[in-house]
């Protein structure tokens, strides 16, 4: 499976990061590929609840990403589905992909592991074909036997 | 590549993931074009092996074969390779300056807390 793996150790308690990924307002203060401040965001942080983000590049160009929350564990874990509602990449339109964070205590406060995987092809397709309700479940599973 | 752009990837990353596979490709990416025992021959592997795994190269579409009169001539095909790579690197481009800011915002709040919570003992 296709994926980014990242990893940073951060001077801050477990807590203080996992409210950084798991609030509308956190969210707002760091999403993004460029340093221009996010247009909107909501959060509705449970299982099954959903979240979107819109962010301006720095070409001007608006985008969108949204997804349901796949996992919450506060303080240690949130993991979401991922697609492109607007802008974004073309070519992925129809790709949805799956967002993880980690945060576990260190001696000097937390590390954060950012894994962002592409789904499998068949995985994104039953999600498709069943729309966003019962097939994320299908999705979670699939997930979870691939974990 | 349109809608099929993960599928493709996948099995591109899957093609990958066999170290002989790897090493097949690399003689590949040197060799331009070889033949099927060519590339068999320093992998010191059994032909149908050889077979096997290029089948699996093949449906990932990072090579393609042609046959040449009674021989088969594999070459490098680098198209679902660079999707694969565009791929990490988009994301990798999205959130590495994502989480550096992540960084300096949890770390300005917890010093803000401490402060705030040395000035409540105080």
């Amino acid at each position: 499976m296709t994926s980014v793996t990242l990893v940073r150790q951060i001077r801050a308690r477990p807590s203080t990061v996992f409210d950084l990924l798991s609030t509308a307002e956190g969210l707002t203060a760091w999403w993004g590929p460029d340093d221009l401040p996010v247009l909107s965001a909501e959060a509705d942080v449970r299982v099954g609840g959903r979240f979107r983000v819109r962010f301006r590049s720095i070409d001007g160009a608006e985008h969108e990403c949204a997804g349901e929350f796949l996992a919450v564990e506060p303080p240690v874990r949130i993991a979401m589905s991922w697609r492109w509602t607007s802008g974004g990449e073309p070519e992925e339109r129809d790709g949805v992909s799956r967002l993880e964070l980690r945060v576990r205590a260190t001696e000097t406060g937390s590390e954060l592991t950012l894994v962002h995987a592409a789904l499998r092809n068949a995985a994104s397709e039953a999600s498709h074909r069943g729309g966003w309700g019962g097939a994320l479940d299908k999705l979670q599973a699939l997930l979870e036997q691939q974990l | 590549m349109a809608n099929n752009s993960l599928g493709a990837l996948d099995r591109a990353f899957a093609a990958l993931s066999d170290p002989t596979r790897r090493a097949m490709l690399m003689r590949l990416e040197e060799e331009r074009e070889l033949t099927v025992s060519d590339l068999g021959r320093p992998l010191t592997i059994k032909l149908p092996t050889v077979l096997k795994h290029l089948d699996v190269l093949s449906a990932a579409g990072l090579v393609s074969r042609e046959k040449q009169g009674r021989t088969v001539k594999v070459r490098l095909a680098p198209d679902p390779l660079k999707a694969a790579v565009d791929w990490l690197n988009r994301y990798e481009r999205f959130w590495t300056p994502s989480l550096d800011r992540l960084v300096e915002v949890a770390e300005a709040r917890e010093s803000e807390a401490q402060a705030a919570a040395l000035k409540d003992d105080a």
